[in-house]
């Protein structure tokens, strides 16, 4: 086992050097001269010339790369163009936020999709596994930008009883702090729900076939304790791993749903940088959500072999 | 031997897969969806009742009636001719990012399969590193560095999309190699290309054009989160997230102007996946 261990923490090393060069080369992609996109609306050139010493533009591109990596590895990602701050400060400042928004988002989906997910497969193609059905797949379908609109036209706009947007910090008032965040971590949670739903199914589903549950029935035992003794038990592993694949799409989500309901989290921050031309943020948050993803499943992996006996060796 | 096995096999096969994708409701509702949209697309100038970008200022904001069935936006444009339009915007950057992601992913998946060896672990490792950019994030990022237009979101979603191409050529090559058929095609000489085209190309068709249909549904919604943000389709040509966009200034004033671009994403998108999840029963006799 500690051996798998040391292999699967080396194999990440890699991909992390492969993100840190996809990172760098979104600059190759700024089209003409990278000082003057650097420079924005600034056309003095000494300005420009003062940027092109400053990010190294004259020189090679590997030893530019080289340089940044340098940087980055000493908590260094650069200064934001427009703020006048430390790109990680701006990313510790932020990251909280999100976090706690993907976190009840992540909540949210467990609680709706694995329970759908069982109860879809225990009742197979009856009218609940049908509905269910259904309902996974308008959770896949429905943009969450747009179920977002849609949630704050009906609770905020008609009915008034949660607030349309804007963020309090849990540390100044919890009961605002979780009244501003319910209504985006449902919509951040609901496309997760539905994958966990559709994966659970299909998980217990397999195993409900399976030689060992056929047993456990033969022997008498109740369904429930079939159902959730045995059959849960090896079914929620794969789909636990699942959770860790999907912090991608959380933070992808997140995006969007702090936008439309501007919280001042990770999100916001990228695309506000987007619209500033404050390339060294963007790459800054691009960069470390790579980072959080590969760590998340390796951490995901690890927990995997600990839980997983077979693994065990 | 195999080949003219193969050629009496094909059609036959074909002929039971479309039967069995028609048979099923949910897949054969989503096909007439996607055929109808497609139409809307491409005779949207017949079909759509004004010119999408009109604008008339006696006409702002007016909630849906006899003469413009969908409302009117912030200036006075027909929203339904927009939506008509917008399906253009939407149903392109599906198809054509998909399209950019197949055609790049299938061969350097066919080439890490087939190779093996350190190409193989390289090029795995980019693609963990690509899949761990969450997808959104990436296409951003690519969009800000690129330049916000249309073509550029289909770049960026397209290139971000490739990866799972890869990896499931990859994956399909590896698995079909070690047939029977295959080494006794090695065997028999042939050279390593005619071998990946002639015989391993055919057996991965069919997980490719599953995964195909698919990526369209999230390219879709993607390209309409990318407008959304303001680095898709740039104003004034329309579309379906850059409407949502403008509707979300204007949500109690004119709650119309969001439920309809909305609704069409919804639609679409719901059409593809429902086609997709077809295809891949229909296409795996196995799967019951």
């Amino acid at each position: 086992m500690l051996t798998y261990v040391i292999r699967r923490v080396l194999v990440s090393i890699p991909t992390i050097v492969f993100i840190s060069i996809v990172v760098f080369g979104l600059q190759l992609l700024l089209p003409g001269d990278p000082a003057l996109a650097l420079a924005g609306e600034e056309r003095d050139p000494q300005v420009i010339a003062e940027l092109r010493r400053m990010y190294h533009l004259d020189e090679p591109v590997w030893k530019q790369y080289l340089i940044w990596i340098g940087n980055v590895l000493q908590g260094d990602l650069g200064e934001s163009i427009r703020l006048k701050v430390s790109v990680s400060d701006l990313v510790a400042a932020k990251l909280p936020v999100t976090l706690e928004l993907a976190a009840m988002a992540m909540l949210i989906a467990l609680l709706i999709g694995i329970p759908m997910g069982i109860v879809s497969a225990v009742r197979k193609e009856s009218l609940l596994d049908y509905s269910a059905n259904a309902v996974g797949l308008a959770g896949l379908s429905i943009p969450n930008f747009w179920l977002g609109i849609m949630m704050i036209l009906l609770f905020s706009v008609q009915l008034g009883w949660l607030p349309a947007s804007g963020f309090v910090k849990p540390s100044e008032s919890l009961s605002q702090n979780l009244a501003t965040l319910i209504m985006p971590a449902i919509v951040l949670g609901t496309g997760i729900a539905a994958i966990f739903m559709r994966h659970t199914r299909s998980a217990m589903l397999a195993v409900l076939r399976s030689d060992y549950v056929r047993t456990a029935r033969a022997k008498g035992l109740r369904e429930p304790r079939v159902v959730y003794r045995h059959a849960l038990r090896n079914a929620i592993i794969p789909v636990v791993t699942l959770g860790a694949i999907q912090f991608g799409e959380l933070m992808g989500g997140a995006v969007l749903t702090e936008q439309i309901f501007s919280i001042p989290g990770f999100g916001k921050l990228i695309v506000d940088a987007v619209f500033n031309r404050d390339y060294a943020v963007v790459q800054g948050v691009v960069l470390c959500t790579g980072t959080g993803f590969i760590f998340l499943n390796l951490c995901a992996d690890l927990i995997y072999v600990v839980v997983n006996p077979r693994m065990r060796g | 031997m195999t080949a003219i096995a193969a050629t009496d096999d094909i059609p036959v096969q074909r002929r039971s897969a479309w039967r069995r994708l028609i048979q099923r409701r949910g897949a054969a509702v989503g096909l007439v969806v996607v055929v109808a949209f497609v139409l809307l697309a491409l005779f949207a100038p017949l079909i759509a009742p004004y010119d999408p970008t009109a604008t008339n200022f006696l006409r702002v904001r007016k909630p849906p009636s006899l003469e413009h069935w969908m409302g009117t936006d912030e200036i006075g444009r027909d929203v339904m001719s927009r939506l008509i339009f917008g399906a253009r915007a939407s149903l392109q950057a599906g198809v054509i990012s998909v399209m950019i992601a197949v055609l790049l992913g299938v061969p350097l998946g066919l080439l890490s399969g087939y190779a093996k060896g350190w190409v193989d672990s390289l090029m795995m490792r980019i693609v963990d590193a690509l899949l761990a950019c969450p997808f959104l994030i990436l296409a951003i990022a690519m969009a800000a560095f690129l330049g916000p237009s249309l073509t550029n979101a289909m770049i960026a979603i397209g290139i971000t999309t490739m990866p799972i191409f890869i990896r499931l050529v990859r994956g399909q090559v590896l698995a079909v190699t070690v047939e029977d058929y295959v080494e006794a095609a090695r065997a028999l000489g042939n050279p390593h290309l005619r071998i990946a085209v002639r015989h391993v190309l055919p057996n991965i068709v069919a997980p490719v054009l599953v995964q195909s249909t698919l990526a369209i549904a999230a390219a879709i919604i993607a390209e309409s989160a990318l407008s959304f943000l303001g680095l898709g389709q740039q104003p004034p040509a329309p579309s379906w997230g850059s409407m949502l966009n403008v509707a979300r200034q204007f949500m109690s004033q004119a709650p119309w102007m969001s439920w309809w671009p909305g609704l069409a994403i919804v639609l679409v998108v719901l059409a593809f996946n429902l086609l997709g999840d077809g295809l891949r029963d229909a296409l795996d006799p196995k799967e019951t």
